[in-house]
């Protein structure tokens, strides 16, 4: 009892882990089901059937492919737009500097549905056609306030001495921009970048608005809840978890490497 | 933090005034140059959806014939009428998520700030872990938690739980899918990193010598952590229940794959009006509301708890 009082942070914030993966661990096991129907919610059986066959239900593989696309392009627009505004905000003083935080910060604070159904009035009183298009411009719109942000951080912390001292040993502008301040804030424009493309990858609110009959991933899932849902939506699931896990350990051990190189 | 232009010495004199003056100007008109494109973006994706959606609110007409702005303000009034039950039920679920996501998160994040020593980066990496599967199919992995005749129910059951939720109202009968209870579960879960990464920035500047001299003045643990911790980590606080109030305030996804048909909120309205029923002014109506309400609760509570600098 005394053990529990002095470690109750520790056992409560573990429960709440628990209660974060456990959905992961449920999405994995489920994905060696055979379920009796259409819907994969109950166990049954164990096969390795849909793993043996991801691409065996018609359309999910495709919807992959295109949440991918929009992801890629999405997350490079974003990325460009996002970087120049933050480099603006943090190296310059303007005018409407608070115009431009606001229209930064609106976006994040609020709800999604608000932001999809008024694009929809938008390209509805455009007569502009619903599909790739019009999510690609959506999803733009929404990760750049999420980009800026990630890189305003990461310029805020540089020294702009260095970028001096490039300009003094005769870099041009553009030597100066490419080998030194680009390098300084690449960590941040990752961050970014990589924001981006998750949240693009994974919006469904927005895109369920402005997609017509285009079907991206999360759109699939969605309509799989009323169709019936294949196993190898699970198989799915469980693939980009272990391939994102692989990345970040990856990426942990560079920077482990990277540590101890710089120590010796 | 902003570079002035401080003419160095090596630069050689300008040869002409003209140039000197075009290329003041240009330096000048470099940040607008950077905006533009971005700014564009925004103020056209963004800022006009919204004059467009404030038009289509006031118009008045059919698919067939056509809509016409007819200055109908009444379809606010009867919008909010209609499905003021669906409005009470979303701040609701969002509120009771966002008060869960707190109870919740707080410990983990406290954990991960102050105890985890070298498994920090592990930890971290797990709250993010969920991230990588798609939310929706992580929606759908509820179902089968909690489903009827499942394990959790049956724990319920047994520890007379279900019970109490039955005479609150949260919860039906044997079952836990398709009520309140489920819906609010399914929130509190999609929305709990974004509270607890916030919390967990905050928490981590703390400097450790503030509790040692907590500790030194004879505060016990409950008293430091009422006196400096919680005070300290307020920033946290903030930023963490409106990332996790605004997005469940308008989220359907949970409600539409976990509730039924009375525990829908208003995103699912709005997504139904819009998509389906495409009643255009109503469903443009219902979004203004839900629109002035977080903003007005949002900008109360910012007052309130005091910190400006939320980004």
């Amino acid at each position: 009892m005394r053990w529990l009082r002095k470690n109750l942070v520790v056992v409560a914030g573990l429960l709440t882990l628990a209660y974060m993966i456990l959905p992961n661990i449920v999405v994995m096991v489920f994905s060696f089901n055979k379920p009796a129907g259409r819907f994969n919610y109950a166990w049954r059986e164990f096969s390795a059937d849909a793993w043996r066959d991801p691409c065996g239900v018609a359309d999910l593989c495709g919807s992959l492919a295109l949440s991918l696309q929009l992801a890629a392009w999405a997350t490079l627009g974003a990325t460009v737009l996002g970087t120049m505004i933050a480099f603006a905000l943090v190296r310059y003083r303007f005018r409407a500097r608070g115009a431009v935080n606001s229209l930064i910060f609106l976006p994040m604070s609020m709800p999604e549905v608000v932001m999809a159904a008024s694009l929809l009035t938008l390209f509805l009183n455009m007569g502009a056609e619903l599909g790739f298009w019009t999510v690609l411009i959506a999803h733009i719109m929404f990760c750049l306030s999420f980009v800026v942000v990630a890189v305003k951080a990461r310029v805020m912390s540089m020294d702009p001495r260095l970028e001096e001292a490039a300009k003094d040993l005769y870099a041009g502008p553009v030597q100066t921009f490419l080998r030194v301040t680009l390098p300084i804030a690449a960590p941040g424009i990752a961050a970014g970048a990589l924001l981006a493309f998750a949240l693009s990858f994974d919006d469904f609110i927005i895109t369920n608005f402005n997609a017509g009959s285009t079907v991206t991933f999360p759109m699939f899932v969605w309509g799989s809840a009323q169709r019936g849902t294949p196993v190898q939506i699970n198989v799915i699931g469980t693939a980009m978890f272990v391939i994102a896990v692989l990345v970040v350990v990856a990426g942990q051990v560079a920077a482990g490497r990277r540590r101890r190189t710089a120590q010796q | 933090m902003t570079i002035t232009d401080t003419p160095r010495a090596s630069e050689a004199p300008a040869p002409e005034p003209p140039a000197v003056r075009t290329r003041g100007a240009r330096k000048r008109l470099v940040p607008y140059w950077l905006l533009l494109p971005g700014i564009l973006w925004l103020v056209v994706f963004f800022a006009l959806p919204m004059v467009y959606q404030a038009s289509t609110s006031v118009q008045t007409g059919s698919l067939e014939q056509g809509f016409q702005v007819t200055w109908h303000f009444a379809t606010y009034w009867e919008a909010f009428t209609e499905y003021w039950p669906q409005f009470v039920r979303s701040l609701l679920y969002a509120g009771t998520a966002t008060v869960l996501c707190l109870l919740l998160g707080y410990p983990l994040a406290y954990l991960i700030a102050f105890k985890a020593g070298r498994w920090r980066n592990l930890l971290l990496v797990l709250v993010v872990a969920p991230f990588f599967t798609s939310f929706l199919i992580r929606t759908l992995a509820w179902k089968t938690i909690l489903a009827d005749g499942g394990a959790v129910v049956g724990a319920m059951d047994a520890l007379h739980v279900l019970d109490v939720t039955n005479w609150l109202g949260w919860t039906q009968g044997d079952r836990v899918l398709a009520t309140p209870l489920a819906v609010v579960c399914g929130l509190t879960y999609n929305f709990l990193p974004f509270m607890i990464l916030p919390l967990y920035t905050s928490l981590e500047r703390i400097d450790g010598r503030l509790h040692e001299a907590a500790k030194d003045l004879y505060a016990s643990p409950a008293t430091t952590f009422r006196k400096v911790t919680f005070p300290l980590s307020m920033p946290g606080v903030v930023s963490g229940t409106l990332l996790t109030f605004i997005p469940a305030s308008g989220d359907y996804v949970n409600a539409e794959l976990l509730g039924s048909t009375d525990t829908k909120m208003v995103g699912n309205v709005i997504q139904s009006q819009f998509l389906r029923v495409l009643d255009y002014p109503t469903a443009a109506a219902l979004s203004f509301i839900l629109m002035a309400i977080v903003l007005i609760m949002v900008t109360v509570y910012i007052r309130r708890a005091g910190t400006e600098d939320l980004v």
